[in-house]
């Protein structure tokens, strides 16, 4: 088997299933989210705050953000050792798209926990 | 030792193959996914400034309406939209849905079909 150290988990299999649970909760999230705008929403800010900032939603929040690093870095990962063959650029790539999850799932974290 | 790692084809090689259509569905995903990535921080910023304030809240709605910024968001849903329905595709071909060549190229030209009726009624909801 070929493993891969800078891969999600070591583990193509287990990046599979990652990659595919997490979708489920995206999607789910984007759903609820269109759904609210559709059905629900008076386009006005009080409805809209009280919507995304209850508790259930706000939960979900970060668990779709969460989901959406894991997501992402597996989809990144693959596009970088797809396309990018030196391993000096790969890895600053890779770094930036770390960073740049990382720094997704905190930001997140601050909109719905700051308040 | 024979090295036994799949090897990938140069990108500048394959202008000399012929796409077949889940080719292009296919690699229409992996664009989708990566430019849903770059619209992360415009998404969250949107979604951080729409929640802090009823002032903020119209501040944001106002510059959705900007003609360039709505188009951006139009292109962004549309992404996503596409990347969703391309995704439940692979679903359904891991459970055995759809995994013959036929079913292949049936899927293709249904979420092709799909992302094209998402996007016009996003574009007549956002216009």
């Amino acid at each position: 088997m070929v493993t891969n150290v800078t891969s999600l988990s070591r583990n193509g299999l287990s990046d599979w299933m990652i990659q595919r649970i997490s979708a489920l909760v995206i999607t789910a999230y984007v759903i609820i989210i269109v759904g609210f705008l559709v059905f629900c929403s008076e386009g006005t800010y009080v409805a809209w705050h009280q919507f995304m900032m209850s508790g259930p939603m706000r939960i979900f929040g970060v668990l779709a953000t969460l989901a959406i690093a894991a997501h992402a870095w597996i989809g990144l990962w693959t596009i970088a050792t797809d396309y990018i063959k030196p391993a000096c650029i790969r890895f600053v790539f890779q770094w930036v798209c770390i960073a740049a999850n990382v720094t997704y799932v905190l930001w997140a974290w601050r909109i719905f926990w700051s308040s | 030792m024979k090295d036994r790692r799949p090897t990938n084809i140069d990108l500048n090689s394959l202008r000399a193959y012929a796409f077949p259509l889940p080719a292009v569905t296919s690699i229409l995903h992996r664009i989708s996914g990566f430019a849903l990535f770059l619209a992360i921080p415009f998404l969250l910023w949107l979604l951080d400034a729409s929640l802090q304030s009823e002032v903020n809240f119209k501040e944001v709605v106002a510059f959705l309406d900007v003609g360039v910024v709505k188009f951006f968001l139009w292109l962004a849903l549309c992404g996503l939209f596409y990347h969703v329905f391309a995704g439940v595709k692979h679903l359904l071909m891991d459970i055995g849905i759809g995994e013959t060549l036929a079913g292949a190229r049936l899927g293709s030209w249904i979420i092709l079909g799909l992302s094209g009726f998402a996007a016009l009624v996003l574009g007549v909801w956002l216009w």
